[in-house]
């Protein structure tokens, strides 16, 4: 029956998507390859039954902490944890905002002379190149243990954030509003000011309130390489095995972010 | 009043102009008309060095431009307003701080930072607005108004600086053309008043011809028509944009007459509606 509502004169022309890599042989090497090497990787991860059973019966009793998280006993250290964490991110934030914006402004290259550009540009490279983890530990290292290490590190990296994102964003605003600010007669800085900053800003704002809170997480983080904040109360309590004081700690981390993200959204829509 | 001598511009191997050689005088409104590419916007842009020439001399009054450091080409940009083809309006300013910006080039940074410009540039603001139909307008965001309304914005901006000099680039290319009309009209008018010399680069033709004093044709960078509206027939356009039959855009043109001039009330609920979103009857 099918036959008969086919058009009889006219060859049925099929489609396939062009692949990907053209070359057969390539293509069929990589896919080969690829599963090689996965089986060989996971031949190569010792897996150990006896250590997983282990492992375990130890994550009972850290889920039973968990679910009687305790705020109480150890409220002191929390607290004092919380506050110099809290500290750390805002004025690292603060911080990093005043140096990002000339470093952004001078990584922008329809903005900044050639030598200052690429000034600016190697600054935030290098700022970039090494996870926090390893600025912490190199700051622990310089400054010694406490929060002015962790502080330091999440200026770097804030500063290498906020400054890549902003460059770009400059980089990406319509030209024809700079060209007219500049036919007034317009000062390079008078030209930033109504031309670029207008366009920039809310984009920078919100990214702003995400380094925020990347900020305190990160706060948390580096504090187990002895950087300060409540990491550094977290890593006391895991050496104690005291998981029910981990888990108020954990509890408290999800609900500050949580405001955090909350009280980003709420601002970016009065801005935008 | 403004003088070009030999003026070349390249890109690379490619010549945007070649030898362009003209003299504006005072309160002329000359049309700059020519195919896209043909380097018309570059042109202009050499004028006040938006885009830098490569070699030679552009001269406004007894000062030449070309060769000014770059603090002695801010102040000289003063004299000169620009109005452009997409309004070039910063979005998220109000339409006052757009205006403001006119001033720019007079005002100290911190003033200009806080928006603390003097009463009597915003005096000349406010009659300005008032002047180009945006009255009460002046709190609104750029963003909320329309294509005419911004336009309208742009003029303002430009004859904010005082300038002796516009040059404008495409003004009516995104607008509708009871709109590119009305706005024609508007700096045509504003130039007469104020003795302004103005360079307006424009594709349409007819209104060339209906506003402007002296057109000039550019193609391939190169000036190759210079005379009075009248003296463009259509061997002349054959000369500048290339073969076609041209009594096509002249016949569509006449329709816009009509549309403006001609059977009013039976349009009328259409032309209240514009009039009211342009902010301005014709």
């Amino acid at each position: 029956m099918s036959e008969v509502t086919q058009p009889t004169n006219q060859t049925v022309r099929t489609w396939r998507r062009p692949p990907q890599i053209k070359d057969p042989r390539l293509r069929w090497a990589l896919y080969i390859g690829s599963v090689a090497y996965l089986c060989l990787a996971l031949a190569s991860v010792e897996i150990d039954v006896a250590r997983l059973v282990e492992g375990t019966v130890r994550a009972k009793s850290l889920f039973a902490g968990v679910l009687s998280p305790d705020f109480v006993t150890r409220w002191t250290d929390i607290r004092a944890g919380f506050a110099e964490s809290l500290t750390m991110t805002v004025v690292s934030t603060v911080l990093g905002v005043l140096l990002s914006i000339p470093i952004g402004l001078g990584a922008a290259r329809n903005l900044a002379w050639r030598p200052v550009y690429l000034v600016c540009r190697s600054i935030l490279a290098v700022s970039r190149a090494f996870h926090e983890l390893i600025v912490a530990v190199l700051f622990v290292a310089m400054f010694g243990f406490g929060p002015f290490a962790g502080l330091m590190t999440l200026v770097v990296s804030t500063v290498g954030f906020l400054g890549k994102l902003l460059a770009e964003e400059v980089e990406s605003i319509e030209w024809n509003a700079v060209e007219a600010v500049t036919s007034t007669g317009a000062s390079w800085l008078q030209r930033v000011v109504y031309a670029v900053v207008p366009q920039v800003l809310p984009r920078y704002l919100g990214l702003t309130l995400y380094r925020l809170d990347i900020n305190f997480r990160d706060s948390a983080v580096i504090g187990l390489v002895g950087a300060g904040g409540i990491g550094a109360t977290l890593n006391t309590a895991f050496d104690r095995y005291e998981f029910d004081a981990v888990a108020a700690i954990l509890l408290m981390i999800i609900g500050i972010v949580l405001c955090a993200e909350y009280a980003a959204s709420a601002i970016r829509k009065r801005v935008l | 009043m403004l003088k070009i001598q030999g003026l070349h511009k390249r890109y690379g191997a490619f010549a945007a102009l070649t030898d362009v050689t003209l003299t504006i005088a005072p309160g002329e409104l000359v049309s700059l008309i020519g195919p896209s590419g043909a380097g018309k916007s570059t042109l202009i842009r050499c004028v006040n060095r938006l885009v830098e020439p490569t070699s030679g001399k552009v001269l406004l009054k007894d000062t030449e431009l070309t060769g000014l450091s770059r603090s002695a080409l801010r102040l000289e940009r003063r004299r000169i307003g620009m109005i452009f083809q997409d309004y070039a309006l910063v979005n998220r300013l109000t339409v006052m701080e757009n205006v403001l910006s006119g001033r720019l080039g007079y005002t100290s940074f911190f003033k200009s930072l806080v928006r603390r410009f003097p009463q009597a540039d915003v005096d000349q603001a406010f009659a300005l607005l008032e002047r180009v139909g945006l009255e009460g307008l002046h709190d609104r965001r750029a963003d909320a108004l329309s294509g005419g309304q911004r336009q309208r914005v742009g003029i303002a901006r430009a004859l904010l600086q005082s300038p002796e000099l516009l040059l404008v680039d495409e003004p009516t290319a995104s607008l509708d053309p009871r709109t590119a009309r009305q706005i024609m009209r508007l700096i045509a008018e504003l130039c007469r008043e104020r003795g302004l010399a103005a360079i307006i680069n424009i594709h349409d033709v007819p209104l060339a011809q209906q506003f402007t004093d002296r057109i000039i044709g550019l193609a391939a960078g190169k000036l190759i028509f210079d005379g009075l509206p009248g003296d463009l027939d259509n061997s002349v356009l054959t000369k500048i944009y290339g073969g076609e039959d041209w009594s096509q855009p002249a016949a569509s043109a006449e329709d816009a007459d009509d549309f403006e001039d001609g059977d009013d009330s039976a349009a009328d609920g259409t032309l209240d509606a514009l009039t009211k979103t342009d902010g301005v009857s014709a």
